[in-house]
Protein backbone atom coordinates (compact mmCIF):
# COMPACT_ATOMS: atom_id res chain seq x y z
CA UNK A 1 0.00 0.00 0.00
CA UNK A 2 1.45 3.33 -1.01
CA UNK A 3 1.58 6.27 1.33
CA UNK A 4 -0.26 9.41 0.37
CA UNK A 5 1.73 12.44 1.38
CA UNK A 6 0.04 15.77 1.78
CA UNK A 7 2.24 17.49 -0.79
CA UNK A 8 1.95 14.62 -3.26
CA UNK A 9 5.54 13.39 -3.01
CA UNK A 10 6.50 9.73 -3.24
CA UNK A 11 7.93 8.26 -0.03
CA UNK A 12 11.51 8.48 -1.32
CA UNK A 13 11.27 11.93 -2.80
CA UNK A 14 13.07 14.86 -1.20
CA UNK A 15 11.72 18.39 -1.08
CA UNK A 16 13.19 20.94 -3.51
CA UNK A 17 16.73 21.81 -2.39
CA UNK A 18 18.30 25.24 -2.63
CA UNK A 19 21.77 26.30 -1.53
CA UNK A 20 23.51 29.63 -1.91
CA UNK A 21 26.95 30.36 -0.57
CA UNK A 22 28.87 33.54 0.22
CA UNK A 23 25.70 35.45 1.05
CA UNK A 24 27.06 37.30 4.12
CA UNK A 25 30.20 39.37 3.73
CA UNK A 26 31.50 39.54 7.33
CA UNK A 27 31.89 35.81 8.06
CA UNK A 28 34.70 33.96 6.37
CA UNK A 29 32.20 31.50 4.97
CA UNK A 30 28.43 31.47 4.83
CA UNK A 31 25.65 29.45 3.27
CA UNK A 32 21.91 29.27 3.21
CA UNK A 33 20.32 25.87 2.78
CA UNK A 34 16.67 25.17 2.29
CA UNK A 35 14.74 21.93 1.90
CA UNK A 36 11.20 22.88 0.97
CA UNK A 37 10.13 25.45 3.57
CA UNK A 38 12.82 24.59 6.14
CA UNK A 39 15.54 27.19 5.79
CA UNK A 40 18.78 27.51 7.77
CA UNK A 41 21.54 30.10 7.54
CA UNK A 42 25.06 29.06 8.53
CA UNK A 43 28.11 31.28 9.03
CA UNK A 44 31.70 30.27 9.74
CA UNK A 45 34.31 32.43 11.43
CA UNK A 46 37.77 31.08 11.69
CA UNK A 47 40.22 29.68 12.31
CA UNK A 48 40.88 32.05 15.20
CA UNK A 49 43.85 31.77 17.52
CA UNK A 50 43.58 29.80 20.74
CA UNK A 51 41.38 26.96 21.91
CA UNK A 52 38.84 26.84 24.72
CA UNK A 53 39.88 25.81 28.18
CA UNK A 54 39.40 22.04 28.35
CA UNK A 55 40.07 21.36 24.68
CA UNK A 56 43.08 19.63 23.22
CA UNK A 57 45.61 22.23 22.09
CA UNK A 58 47.17 19.91 19.52
CA UNK A 59 44.02 19.88 17.42
CA UNK A 60 41.71 22.46 15.89
CA UNK A 61 38.66 23.17 18.02
CA UNK A 62 35.12 23.88 16.82
CA UNK A 63 32.34 25.71 18.58
CA UNK A 64 28.77 25.81 17.39
CA UNK A 65 26.21 28.46 18.28
CA UNK A 66 22.62 27.60 17.45
CA UNK A 67 20.11 30.39 17.32
CA UNK A 68 16.44 29.36 17.17
CA UNK A 69 13.95 31.41 15.23
CA UNK A 70 12.11 32.55 18.38
CA UNK A 71 12.49 32.02 22.08
CA UNK A 72 15.42 31.55 24.40
CA UNK A 73 18.18 29.04 24.08
CA UNK A 74 17.32 25.88 26.03
CA UNK A 75 18.23 22.22 26.18
CA UNK A 76 17.00 21.49 22.65
CA UNK A 77 19.41 24.04 21.20
CA UNK A 78 22.28 22.79 23.39
CA UNK A 79 21.73 19.25 22.17
CA UNK A 80 21.69 20.37 18.53
CA UNK A 81 24.91 22.32 19.13
CA UNK A 82 26.61 19.26 20.63
CA UNK A 83 25.50 16.96 17.79
CA UNK A 84 26.59 19.45 15.15
CA UNK A 85 29.92 20.10 16.86
CA UNK A 86 30.80 16.42 17.08
CA UNK A 87 29.73 15.81 13.47
CA UNK A 88 31.88 18.69 12.22
CA UNK A 89 34.83 17.47 14.30
CA UNK A 90 34.63 14.09 12.64
CA UNK A 91 34.61 15.43 9.07
CA UNK A 92 37.23 18.17 9.38
CA UNK A 93 40.97 17.59 9.35
CA UNK A 94 41.88 18.67 12.85
CA UNK A 95 45.65 18.50 12.60
CA UNK A 96 46.13 21.15 9.87
CA UNK A 97 45.52 24.17 12.11
CA UNK A 98 46.25 23.12 15.70
CA UNK A 99 45.41 25.40 18.61
CA UNK A 100 42.72 27.31 16.72
CA UNK A 101 38.98 27.72 17.17
CA UNK A 102 36.51 27.83 14.31
CA UNK A 103 33.01 29.08 15.12
CA UNK A 104 29.98 27.86 13.23
CA UNK A 105 26.83 29.89 13.80
CA UNK A 106 23.48 28.43 12.79
CA UNK A 107 20.45 30.66 12.48
CA UNK A 108 17.12 28.93 11.99
CA UNK A 109 15.10 30.97 9.52
CA UNK A 110 12.11 28.65 9.30
CA UNK A 111 11.46 25.20 10.72
CA UNK A 112 9.18 23.00 8.66
CA UNK A 113 10.46 19.59 9.68
CA UNK A 114 13.86 17.92 9.29
CA UNK A 115 15.63 20.88 10.91
CA UNK A 116 18.80 19.24 12.22
CA UNK A 117 19.72 17.57 8.89
CA UNK A 118 19.12 20.88 7.12
CA UNK A 119 21.45 22.62 9.59
CA UNK A 120 24.18 20.00 9.12
CA UNK A 121 23.99 20.41 5.33
CA UNK A 122 24.09 24.20 5.67
CA UNK A 123 27.11 23.99 8.00
CA UNK A 124 28.97 21.81 5.48
CA UNK A 125 28.30 24.25 2.67
CA UNK A 126 29.46 27.15 4.86
CA UNK A 127 32.65 25.29 5.84
CA UNK A 128 33.41 24.68 2.16
CA UNK A 129 32.82 28.37 1.49
CA UNK A 130 35.25 29.29 4.28
CA UNK A 131 37.88 26.90 2.98
CA UNK A 132 38.17 24.82 6.16
CA UNK A 133 40.05 21.58 5.29
CA UNK A 134 37.69 18.58 5.40
CA UNK A 135 38.04 14.86 4.70
CA UNK A 136 34.61 14.61 3.10
CA UNK A 137 31.20 16.26 3.43
CA UNK A 138 28.53 15.23 5.89
CA UNK A 139 25.25 14.62 4.10
CA UNK A 140 22.25 14.53 6.41
CA UNK A 141 18.76 13.15 5.88
CA UNK A 142 15.70 12.53 8.01
CA UNK A 143 13.95 9.16 7.63
CA UNK A 144 10.55 8.61 9.18
CA UNK A 145 8.80 5.38 9.89
CA UNK A 146 5.10 5.32 9.09
CA UNK A 147 2.71 3.01 10.94
CA UNK A 148 2.53 0.48 8.13
CA UNK A 149 6.30 0.02 8.05
CA UNK A 150 7.06 2.31 5.10
CA UNK A 151 10.02 4.64 5.27
CA UNK A 152 9.32 8.23 4.31
CA UNK A 153 12.19 10.60 3.57
CA UNK A 154 12.50 14.30 4.35
CA UNK A 155 9.22 14.84 6.20
CA UNK A 156 7.71 18.23 6.86
CA UNK A 157 6.62 19.26 10.35
CA UNK A 158 3.14 17.75 10.22
CA UNK A 159 4.47 14.43 8.95
CA UNK A 160 7.17 14.37 11.66
CA UNK A 161 4.53 14.81 14.35
CA UNK A 162 2.26 12.12 12.92
CA UNK A 163 4.91 9.45 12.42
CA UNK A 164 5.62 6.88 15.10
CA UNK A 165 9.40 7.23 14.87
CA UNK A 166 12.03 9.08 12.90
CA UNK A 167 15.79 9.06 12.59
CA UNK A 168 18.25 11.77 11.60
CA UNK A 169 21.10 10.07 9.72
CA UNK A 170 24.35 11.62 8.54
CA UNK A 171 26.60 9.87 6.04
CA UNK A 172 29.78 10.85 4.22
CA UNK A 173 29.15 12.05 0.68
CA UNK A 174 29.35 9.60 -2.22
CA UNK A 175 32.63 9.75 -4.06
CA UNK A 176 32.92 10.13 -7.79
CA UNK A 177 35.84 8.10 -9.07
CA UNK A 178 37.05 7.61 -12.61
CA UNK A 179 37.11 3.85 -12.24
CA UNK A 180 34.18 2.26 -10.41
CA UNK A 181 36.62 -0.13 -8.72
CA UNK A 182 38.46 2.89 -7.43
CA UNK A 183 35.86 3.77 -4.81
CA UNK A 184 37.14 2.77 -1.41
CA UNK A 185 35.67 -0.12 0.48
CA UNK A 186 35.88 -0.79 4.19
CA UNK A 187 34.55 -3.96 5.87
CA UNK A 188 32.89 -5.05 2.68
CA UNK A 189 30.77 -1.92 2.39
CA UNK A 190 31.54 1.28 0.49
CA UNK A 191 32.84 4.06 2.71
CA UNK A 192 29.78 6.20 2.12
CA UNK A 193 27.58 3.63 3.86
CA UNK A 194 29.18 4.31 7.22
CA UNK A 195 27.06 6.30 9.63
CA UNK A 196 28.70 9.46 10.98
CA UNK A 197 25.78 10.48 13.19
CA UNK A 198 22.46 8.90 14.03
CA UNK A 199 19.80 10.36 16.33
CA UNK A 200 16.48 8.57 16.63
CA UNK A 201 13.19 9.57 18.23
CA UNK A 202 10.39 7.17 19.00
CA UNK A 203 10.36 3.42 19.24
CA UNK A 204 11.14 1.28 16.18
CA UNK A 205 12.27 -2.28 15.66
CA UNK A 206 15.93 -2.97 14.86
CA UNK A 207 15.02 -4.15 11.34
CA UNK A 208 13.07 -0.95 10.70
CA UNK A 209 16.15 1.04 11.70
CA UNK A 210 18.26 -0.80 9.12
CA UNK A 211 15.54 -0.15 6.54
CA UNK A 212 15.79 3.57 7.33
CA UNK A 213 19.58 3.39 6.92
CA UNK A 214 19.23 1.75 3.51
CA UNK A 215 16.81 4.42 2.32
CA UNK A 216 19.16 7.01 3.73
CA UNK A 217 21.96 5.66 1.50
CA UNK A 218 19.84 6.21 -1.59
CA UNK A 219 19.04 9.75 -0.50
CA UNK A 220 22.67 10.63 0.18
CA UNK A 221 23.50 9.77 -3.42
CA UNK A 222 21.06 12.42 -4.69
CA UNK A 223 22.09 14.96 -2.02
CA UNK A 224 25.78 14.45 -2.85
CA UNK A 225 25.03 15.00 -6.52
CA UNK A 226 23.23 18.23 -5.61
CA UNK A 227 26.21 19.43 -3.52
CA UNK A 228 28.63 18.63 -6.34
CA UNK A 229 26.54 20.39 -8.98
CA UNK A 230 26.04 23.43 -6.75
CA UNK A 231 29.75 23.84 -5.95
CA UNK A 232 30.81 23.31 -9.55
CA UNK A 233 28.21 25.83 -10.74
CA UNK A 234 29.42 28.58 -8.42
CA UNK A 235 33.04 27.82 -9.32
CA UNK A 236 32.21 28.18 -12.99
CA UNK A 237 30.39 31.45 -12.30
CA UNK A 238 33.25 32.92 -10.28
CA UNK A 239 35.84 31.90 -12.89
CA UNK A 240 33.75 33.59 -15.59
CA UNK A 241 33.50 36.75 -13.50
CA UNK A 242 37.25 36.76 -12.78
CA UNK B 1 52.52 8.03 14.47
CA UNK B 2 55.59 9.58 16.10
CA UNK B 3 58.70 7.57 16.70
CA UNK B 4 57.69 3.97 17.31
CA UNK B 5 61.23 2.86 17.95
CA UNK B 6 61.82 5.33 20.71
CA UNK B 7 58.61 4.37 22.45
CA UNK B 8 59.61 0.70 22.31
CA UNK B 9 62.90 1.64 23.95
CA UNK B 10 61.21 3.83 26.50
CA UNK B 11 58.60 1.21 27.31
CA UNK B 12 61.19 -1.15 28.60
CA UNK B 13 62.49 1.54 30.93
CA UNK B 14 59.27 3.35 31.75
CA UNK B 15 56.85 2.48 34.52
CA UNK B 16 53.40 1.32 33.53
CA UNK B 17 51.69 4.40 34.98
CA UNK B 18 53.94 6.76 33.08
CA UNK B 19 53.40 4.84 29.83
CA UNK B 20 49.65 5.01 30.45
CA UNK B 21 49.77 8.80 30.74
CA UNK B 22 52.23 9.54 27.95
CA UNK B 23 51.11 7.05 25.31
CA UNK B 24 47.48 6.37 26.28
CA UNK B 25 46.33 5.09 22.92
CA UNK B 26 49.25 2.68 22.61
CA UNK B 27 48.66 1.50 26.17
CA UNK B 28 45.05 0.67 25.36
CA UNK B 29 45.82 -0.93 22.02
CA UNK B 30 48.30 -3.27 23.66
CA UNK B 31 45.45 -4.47 25.83
CA UNK B 32 42.87 -4.58 23.01
CA UNK B 33 45.10 -6.85 20.94
CA UNK B 34 44.74 -9.38 23.78
CA UNK B 35 40.93 -8.76 23.83
CA UNK B 36 41.16 -7.23 27.28
CA UNK B 37 40.94 -3.84 28.88
CA UNK B 38 43.21 -2.39 31.57
CA UNK B 39 40.69 -3.30 34.28
CA UNK B 40 40.78 -6.93 33.05
CA UNK B 41 37.27 -6.81 31.58
CA UNK B 42 36.59 -8.62 28.31
CA UNK B 43 35.60 -6.22 25.53
CA UNK B 44 31.85 -6.86 25.59
CA UNK B 45 31.36 -6.87 29.35
CA UNK B 46 29.88 -4.01 31.34
CA UNK B 47 31.08 -3.05 34.81
CA UNK B 48 29.44 -4.29 38.04
CA UNK B 49 26.06 -2.66 38.49
CA UNK B 50 24.33 -1.97 41.80
CA UNK B 51 20.90 -0.39 42.29
CA UNK B 52 19.72 0.78 45.74
CA UNK B 53 16.14 2.02 45.97
CA UNK B 54 14.50 4.27 48.52
CA UNK B 55 17.53 6.13 49.90
CA UNK B 56 16.05 9.63 50.05
CA UNK B 57 13.29 9.54 52.67
CA UNK B 58 11.96 13.01 51.88
CA UNK B 59 11.32 12.13 48.25
CA UNK B 60 8.35 10.17 46.98
CA UNK B 61 10.64 7.83 45.06
CA UNK B 62 14.39 7.56 44.83
CA UNK B 63 17.19 5.27 43.75
CA UNK B 64 20.97 5.16 43.59
CA UNK B 65 22.53 3.42 40.61
CA UNK B 66 26.22 2.56 40.33
CA UNK B 67 27.80 1.20 37.19
CA UNK B 68 31.44 0.60 38.16
CA UNK B 69 32.39 3.95 39.71
CA UNK B 70 29.78 6.04 37.90
CA UNK B 71 27.19 6.93 40.54
CA UNK B 72 23.80 8.55 39.91
CA UNK B 73 21.19 9.50 42.50
CA UNK B 74 17.64 9.98 41.24
CA UNK B 75 14.80 11.43 43.32
CA UNK B 76 11.18 12.10 42.39
CA UNK B 77 8.90 14.61 44.06
CA UNK B 78 5.20 14.67 43.15
CA UNK B 79 3.16 17.84 43.13
CA UNK B 80 -0.40 18.53 42.14
CA UNK B 81 -0.98 20.88 39.25
CA UNK B 82 -3.72 21.75 36.77
CA UNK B 83 -3.32 19.83 33.55
CA UNK B 84 -3.14 21.67 30.24
CA UNK B 85 -6.26 22.05 28.14
CA UNK B 86 -4.77 19.95 25.30
CA UNK B 87 -4.47 16.89 27.54
CA UNK B 88 -6.80 17.23 30.52
CA UNK B 89 -6.40 13.57 31.46
CA UNK B 90 -2.65 13.46 31.59
CA UNK B 91 -0.04 14.31 34.18
CA UNK B 92 3.47 15.46 33.43
CA UNK B 93 7.08 14.55 34.18
CA UNK B 94 9.83 17.18 34.39
CA UNK B 95 13.31 15.70 34.24
CA UNK B 96 16.50 17.51 35.16
CA UNK B 97 20.02 16.10 35.09
CA UNK B 98 22.61 17.84 37.26
CA UNK B 99 26.38 17.49 37.20
CA UNK B 100 27.59 19.13 40.41
CA UNK B 101 31.32 19.84 40.80
CA UNK B 102 31.71 16.77 43.01
CA UNK B 103 31.35 14.44 40.04
CA UNK B 104 34.40 15.33 38.00
CA UNK B 105 37.51 17.54 38.12
CA UNK B 106 36.49 19.13 34.82
CA UNK B 107 33.21 20.53 36.21
CA UNK B 108 33.55 23.84 38.03
CA UNK B 109 30.84 25.66 40.04
CA UNK B 110 29.02 28.39 38.15
CA UNK B 111 29.83 26.90 34.78
CA UNK B 112 27.41 24.10 33.96
CA UNK B 113 29.03 21.12 32.24
CA UNK B 114 28.53 20.89 28.47
CA UNK B 115 27.20 17.38 28.74
CA UNK B 116 24.50 18.11 31.34
CA UNK B 117 21.71 19.71 29.22
CA UNK B 118 22.36 17.23 26.41
CA UNK B 119 22.02 14.19 28.68
CA UNK B 120 19.00 15.82 30.33
CA UNK B 121 17.20 16.19 27.01
CA UNK B 122 18.17 12.72 25.81
CA UNK B 123 16.87 11.18 29.04
CA UNK B 124 13.52 12.93 28.89
CA UNK B 125 13.13 12.03 25.18
CA UNK B 126 13.98 8.39 25.89
CA UNK B 127 11.69 8.05 28.90
CA UNK B 128 8.73 9.76 27.25
CA UNK B 129 9.05 8.06 23.86
CA UNK B 130 9.56 4.58 25.33
CA UNK B 131 6.07 4.73 26.80
CA UNK B 132 7.30 3.43 30.15
CA UNK B 133 4.93 5.68 32.04
CA UNK B 134 1.30 6.10 31.11
CA UNK B 135 0.68 9.78 31.80
CA UNK B 136 -3.02 9.06 32.22
CA UNK B 137 -2.19 7.22 35.45
CA UNK B 138 -1.05 10.53 36.85
CA UNK B 139 -4.48 12.09 36.50
CA UNK B 140 -6.45 12.88 39.66
CA UNK B 141 -9.54 14.79 38.62
CA UNK B 142 -9.96 15.13 34.89
CA UNK B 143 -9.38 18.66 33.73
CA UNK B 144 -8.72 20.01 37.22
CA UNK B 145 -5.89 18.20 38.95
CA UNK B 146 -3.09 15.92 37.89
CA UNK B 147 0.29 14.88 39.23
CA UNK B 148 3.48 16.54 38.10
CA UNK B 149 6.59 14.48 38.82
CA UNK B 150 9.85 16.37 39.26
CA UNK B 151 12.64 13.88 38.61
CA UNK B 152 16.10 15.13 39.52
CA UNK B 153 19.13 13.06 38.76
CA UNK B 154 22.40 14.02 40.39
CA UNK B 155 25.68 12.70 39.08
CA UNK B 156 27.86 11.98 42.10
CA UNK B 157 30.79 10.42 40.27
CA UNK B 158 31.33 10.74 36.53
CA UNK B 159 33.37 7.80 35.29
CA UNK B 160 32.01 7.19 31.79
CA UNK B 161 28.67 5.88 30.48
CA UNK B 162 26.76 8.70 32.20
CA UNK B 163 23.62 8.22 30.13
CA UNK B 164 23.37 4.51 30.96
CA UNK B 165 23.68 5.05 34.70
CA UNK B 166 21.29 8.01 34.67
CA UNK B 167 18.63 6.06 32.77
CA UNK B 168 19.00 3.12 35.15
CA UNK B 169 18.63 5.35 38.21
CA UNK B 170 15.57 7.06 36.69
CA UNK B 171 13.89 3.73 35.94
CA UNK B 172 14.69 2.44 39.43
CA UNK B 173 13.32 5.64 41.02
CA UNK B 174 10.08 5.28 39.06
CA UNK B 175 9.66 1.69 40.18
CA UNK B 176 10.31 2.81 43.77
CA UNK B 177 7.84 5.71 43.47
CA UNK B 178 4.78 5.68 45.73
CA UNK B 179 2.22 8.31 44.90
CA UNK B 180 1.11 10.07 48.09
CA UNK B 181 -2.47 9.94 49.39
CA UNK B 182 -4.55 13.03 48.70
CA UNK B 183 -8.15 14.08 49.08
CA UNK B 184 -10.38 16.80 47.71
CA UNK B 185 -11.24 19.29 50.44
CA UNK B 186 -14.29 21.56 50.70
CA UNK B 187 -12.78 24.31 48.59
CA UNK B 188 -12.36 21.90 45.73
CA UNK B 189 -8.59 21.81 46.18
CA UNK B 190 -6.45 18.77 46.60
CA UNK B 191 -4.75 18.43 49.98
CA UNK B 192 -2.24 15.90 51.16
CA UNK B 193 -3.19 13.53 53.93
CA UNK B 194 -0.42 12.77 56.39
CA UNK B 195 -1.84 9.71 58.16
CA UNK B 196 -5.16 8.06 58.73
CA UNK B 197 -5.23 8.39 62.54
CA UNK B 198 -7.14 11.67 62.93
CA UNK B 199 -10.91 11.40 62.97
CA UNK B 200 -11.20 14.31 60.56
CA UNK B 201 -8.70 12.74 58.26
CA UNK B 202 -10.50 9.43 58.40
CA UNK B 203 -13.80 11.02 57.40
CA UNK B 204 -12.14 12.88 54.54
CA UNK B 205 -10.58 9.68 53.34
CA UNK B 206 -13.87 7.86 53.38
CA UNK B 207 -15.84 10.56 51.63
CA UNK B 208 -13.61 12.38 49.18
CA UNK B 209 -10.33 10.51 48.86
CA UNK B 210 -9.12 10.65 45.34
CA UNK B 211 -6.72 7.79 45.92
CA UNK B 212 -7.09 5.76 49.05
CA UNK B 213 -3.62 4.41 49.57
CA UNK B 214 -0.16 5.00 48.27
CA UNK B 215 -0.02 3.42 44.90
CA UNK B 216 2.78 2.58 42.55
CA UNK B 217 2.93 3.30 38.85
CA UNK B 218 2.69 0.43 36.41
CA UNK B 219 5.80 0.47 34.24
CA UNK B 220 5.68 -1.17 30.86
CA UNK B 221 8.36 -1.20 28.13
CA UNK B 222 11.21 -0.30 30.46
CA UNK B 223 14.17 1.08 28.46
CA UNK B 224 17.70 -0.25 29.06
CA UNK B 225 20.73 1.33 27.51
CA UNK B 226 24.30 0.42 26.69
CA UNK B 227 27.03 2.76 25.46
CA UNK B 228 29.81 1.27 23.33
CA UNK B 229 33.04 2.69 21.93
CA UNK B 230 33.99 1.91 18.34
CA UNK B 231 37.73 1.88 17.75
CA UNK B 232 39.17 0.40 14.55
CA UNK B 233 37.68 -3.07 14.56
CA UNK B 234 37.07 -3.29 18.32
CA UNK B 235 33.82 -2.63 20.12
CA UNK B 236 34.16 -1.83 23.83
CA UNK B 237 31.04 -1.95 25.98
CA UNK B 238 30.49 0.42 28.90
CA UNK B 239 33.50 2.75 28.66
CA UNK B 240 35.21 4.54 31.54
CA UNK B 241 36.10 8.26 31.39
CA UNK B 242 39.68 7.40 30.44
CA UNK B 243 38.55 5.27 27.50
CA UNK B 244 36.04 7.94 26.39
CA UNK B 245 38.73 10.62 26.38
CA UNK B 246 41.09 8.62 24.17
CA UNK B 247 38.65 7.00 21.75
CA UNK B 248 35.93 9.40 20.78
CA UNK B 249 33.36 7.35 18.87
CA UNK B 250 30.45 6.46 21.15
CA UNK B 251 27.28 4.61 20.18
CA UNK B 252 24.41 4.37 22.66
CA UNK B 253 21.71 1.76 22.01
CA UNK B 254 18.53 1.83 24.10
CA UNK B 255 16.31 -1.25 23.90
CA UNK B 256 13.07 -1.82 25.76
CA UNK B 257 11.76 -4.99 27.36
CA UNK B 258 9.96 -6.04 24.16
CA UNK B 259 13.26 -5.84 22.19
CA UNK B 260 12.25 -2.71 20.28
CA UNK B 261 14.87 -0.04 19.74
CA UNK B 262 14.01 3.14 21.60
CA UNK B 263 17.08 5.06 20.52
CA UNK B 264 20.33 4.64 18.61
CA UNK B 265 22.50 7.64 19.34
CA UNK B 266 25.81 8.19 17.62
CA UNK B 267 27.13 11.71 17.64
CA UNK B 268 30.06 12.12 15.26
CA UNK B 269 33.33 10.40 16.04
CA UNK B 270 36.32 9.46 13.90
CA UNK B 271 35.07 5.93 13.21
CA UNK B 272 32.12 5.45 10.83
CA UNK B 273 29.54 2.89 11.93
CA UNK B 274 28.86 0.23 9.34
CA UNK B 275 25.90 -2.10 9.65
CA UNK B 276 28.09 -4.92 11.05
CA UNK B 277 29.25 -2.69 13.89
CA UNK B 278 25.71 -1.48 14.57
CA UNK B 279 24.44 -5.07 14.68
CA UNK B 280 27.17 -6.04 17.16
CA UNK B 281 26.30 -3.08 19.38
CA UNK B 282 22.63 -4.06 19.32
CA UNK B 283 23.57 -7.63 20.31
CA UNK B 284 25.66 -6.37 23.24
CA UNK B 285 22.77 -4.11 24.25
CA UNK B 286 20.38 -7.07 24.23
CA UNK B 287 22.62 -9.02 26.60
CA UNK B 288 22.97 -6.01 28.83
CA UNK B 289 19.20 -5.47 28.88
CA UNK B 290 18.77 -9.01 30.22
CA UNK B 291 21.33 -8.37 32.98
CA UNK B 292 19.72 -5.07 33.95
CA UNK B 293 16.23 -6.60 33.95
CA UNK B 294 17.45 -9.19 36.42
CA UNK B 295 19.06 -6.56 38.64
CA UNK B 296 15.89 -4.45 38.71
CA UNK B 297 13.82 -7.55 39.39
CA UNK B 298 15.96 -8.40 42.42
CA UNK B 299 15.62 -4.85 43.65
CA UNK B 300 11.84 -4.96 43.54
CA UNK B 301 11.61 -8.15 45.54
CA UNK B 302 13.62 -6.52 48.34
Amino acid sequence: MEIDRVDGRTPNQLRPLACSRNILHRPHGSASWSQGDTKVLAAVYGPKAGTKKNENAEKACFEVIWKPKTGQIGKVEKECEMILKRTIQSICVLTVNPNTTTSVIIQVVHDDGSLLPCAINAACAALVDAGIPMKHLAVAICCCLADNGYVVLDPNKLEEKKMSAFAYLVFPNTTLSVLPEGSSVAEGEPVEHGIITSVTHGVMSVDDYFLCVENGHAATASLSAFFRKNFQQSQRDSSKAG
Amino acid sequence: MGLPDSSQDLSTEMEVDAFRRIFPLRFFERHLSESLRPDARPLGKARDTIVNPGLVSTADGSALAKIGSTTMLAAIRMEVMTPSTDSPDEGCIALEFHMPPICSPTVRPGRPADAAPVISKRLSDTILSSGMIDLKELCLVSGKAAWMGYLDIYCLNADGALFDAALLSAVAAFSNLEIPVVALNDNGRIVAISGGKDEDNASIIEKKAVNKEKRKLTLKNIPFSLTCILHKKYILADPTTEEESIMDTLVTVVLDSSDQMVSLYKSGGTVLAYSSAVKSCVELARKRAKELKQILGEMDID
